[in-house]
């Protein structure tokens, strides 16, 4: 059966492109109906979702470079500032107060972030490289402290007014809008990276990350893949920097922080590298729990998530997502 | 003479040791090369040279009249240089359907796009079918790398090579590790490469290199001992003293 489908590339092709979009279609679906709930659930704590929402698009930023290509990076968290920056200076300093404009600021500001982040990080493999992508975040965390004219220092960036969404809907003060206009923002970056980390060139990303020198020899290079993908991460991380500054109406130095970084990173393996929902749902599961958890047991909250992380990392290396998805496939398998 | 294969004088050192004397071996379009010689002569560090994934002490490497000895793997590789590796070196988690497409698009420049699937491209589609079932692995297509067999995996680093279309292709043992009931489609495929392609093989199976060679090189220690047809070279002396070298000295360390 599978030899005929094979022989006939455009009946094939056909197929397949109503399989992929059953399957967005799907995601979508789902990344709606669990919006949905927390908003049912959680309505008074619609500013936690939020700000899930705002972080998922930094960890699915960070799973485009570290997932997708193998970079190892604990300095992520500078594009998603530089994004929250972005949007924030832009309204507190030049008016710039249309949410669309922000988060266009916002993404700007992360892509170049990236930019340069890439050239830095991309310089070195391995440990070194991970060393190179500490001190960027520590020189953007110190850079903006002390800039604190235009950043607010460690007081933070206040004065951040954002106008009301297409002149329509106002931020509300349970953050109902701001809800909204994240899941929205959500969905979109998620439609647009499925179809990114299939097109050829996601193919090529994976490529590199599993053996760069065979990559060569088909004559791709390398370095200029992994800028451009460090760029679209960038640009990703800085929407939902730009989210945040939006949302929460302030910009705090924890937002270009090591910390942010290194707990991105823990969200991603969480999850499960190297996919799109597992970045999801590593985020979505770390952040409940830590909700969850610090609530129950405000001086122990951090030894009890040390302790999941332990578990999650010994008996389902492949994150949560990952080994659910290889079960499913050997299930699968099984049954054929 | 037209060569589009030239290179000159080629040495490389590793602590001390040549491990490419001297070297200097040109081809033109349409020639098929077997370079041969001891487990050790530098074969594959002669490759390595040649394709820019190591830098020569001294030397030159010339494609089609154009110098590369200063340009990276890749640019050699879109000019034409197309190697195979010994050891084969494929994406584990991807899918053969995948490793030829990413070739072929390369091959077209076509791997920066972003907003399009090579399963929604049918003219991809095919030329991805059609060579994986010249190779006799159009069944294997959609499954992953790390699940099929090595002789199988063999075959698919030769599609891979053969995706690219090179003007100058470069085979390290192709057949090495397939099975003898596979080899015959590795035969197939390289006696069915475009007549103006030059080809380069390195081989051990001597009975393949008879069949495929006109003109056969052998290497010892780095160096060039003979380069001639494969009549000549049985009857060679230093070639002899080469391999019984070669061999003696196996038995005596095993
Ligand atoms: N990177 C390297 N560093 C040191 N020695 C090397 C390196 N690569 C190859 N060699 C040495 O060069 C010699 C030739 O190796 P190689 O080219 O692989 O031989 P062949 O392919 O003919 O069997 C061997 O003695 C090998 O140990
Ligand atoms: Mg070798």
């Amino acid at each position: 059966m599978m030899a005929l489908t094979m022989n006939t590339g455009t009946l094939s092709t056909a197929r397949d492109r109503r399989a992929r979009l059953t399957r967005d279609a799907i995601g979508v679906l789902v990344i709606l109906a669990v919006a949905v709930l927390g908003y049912l659930l959680f309505p008074n704590n619609l500013a936690l979702l939020t700000r899930i929402t705002a972080i998922a698009l930094l960890v699915l930023s960070l799973d485009l470079v570290t997932g997708y290509c193998g970079v190892a990076t604990l300095g992520h968290a500078a594009l998603f500032g530089a994004g929250a920056y972005g949007a924030g200076i832009a309204a507190a300093h030049f008016g710039i107060t249309d949410p669309i404009a922000m988060l266009a600021v916002g993404v700007v500001a992360g892509a170049l972030a990236g930019l340069v982040s890439g050239a830095v990080v991309l310089r070195a493999h391995g440990l070194p490289q991970l060393v190179l992508s500490i001190a960027i975040i520590h020189l953007a965390h110190e850079a903006a402290n002390k800039a604190s004219g235009w950043t607010g220092g460690s007081d933070g960036l206040a004065g951040i007014m954002p106008d009301a969404v297409f002149g329509l809907w106002q931020f509300d003060l349970w953050g109902r809008t701001a809800y909204v206009f994240g899941i929205v923002l959500l969905i979109a970056a998620f439609v647009v990276l499925r179809q990114i980390v299939r097109s050829p060139f996601g193919m090529l990303c994976r490529g590199i990350k599993q053996d760069p020198l065979r990559v060569r020899a088909m004559g791709a290079s390398v370095h200029g893949t992994l800028i451009r993908m460090y760029a679209i991460s960038g640009a990703v991380a800085g929407a939902g920097g730009a989210l945040n500054a939006i949302s929460t109406q302030v910009v705090g130095l924890d937002s270009l922080s090591f910390t942010l970084s290194a707990e991105a990173l823990v969200m991603l393996v969480l999850g499960g590298t190297g996919s799109l929902y597992g970045a999801l749902i590593g985020t979505l599961s770390f952040l409940w729990f830590e909700d969850v958890v610090s609530a129950a047991n405000p001086f122990h909250w951090l030894t009890i998530v040390g302790a999941l992380l332990i578990a999650v990392v010994l008996f389902a290396p492949k994150g949560l997502y990952g080994s659910l998805a290889a079960l499913i496939e050997r299930r699968g398998r099984k049954g054929r | 003479m037209s060569a589009i294969f030239d290179v000159r004088n080629l040495k490389r050192t590793f602590g001390g040791l040549a491990v490419t004397n001297d070297v200097s071996l040109s081809m033109a379009p349409g020639d098929r090369v077997a370079l041969i010689g001891p487990n050790g002569a530098g074969k594959t560090t002669f490759v390595n040279l040649v394709t820019g994934n190591l830098l020569p002490n001294s030397g030159s490497v010339a494609l089609g009249g154009e110098d590369v000895t200063r340009l990276g793997p890749t640019e050699r590789v879109r000019r034409g240089l197309v190697r195979s590796f010994q050891v084969t070196r494929l994406f584990s988690e991807m899918t053969p359907e995948e490793h030829v497409a990413l070739a072929i698009l390369q091959r077209e420049g076509r791997t920066g796009r972003m907003f399009a699937s090579h399963r929604a491209m049918p003219d991809v589609m095919d030329e991805v079918h059609a060579l994986l079932a010249r190779l006799g692995i159009a069944h294997l297509a959609r499954h992953r790398v790390s699940e099929i067999a090595y002789g199988q995996q063999r075959l698919l680093e030769l599609a891979l090579a053969l995706a690219l279309k090179p003007r100058v292709l470069l085979l390290d043992e192709p057949a090495a590790g397939v099975p003898q009931s596979d080899t015959a489609r590795i035969e197939q495929a390289i006696a069915d490469l475009p007549a103006d392609l030059a080809v380069l093989m390195i081989e051990h199976d001597m009975d393949l290199v008879f069949r495929f060679a006109r003109r056969v090189v052998v290497l010892a220690a780095g160096e060039i001992i003979f380069d001639g047809s494969p009549d000549a070279v049985t009857k060679d002396a230093r070639v002899r003293q080469a391999y019984l070298g070669s061999y003696a000295d196996a038995r005596s360390v095993a």
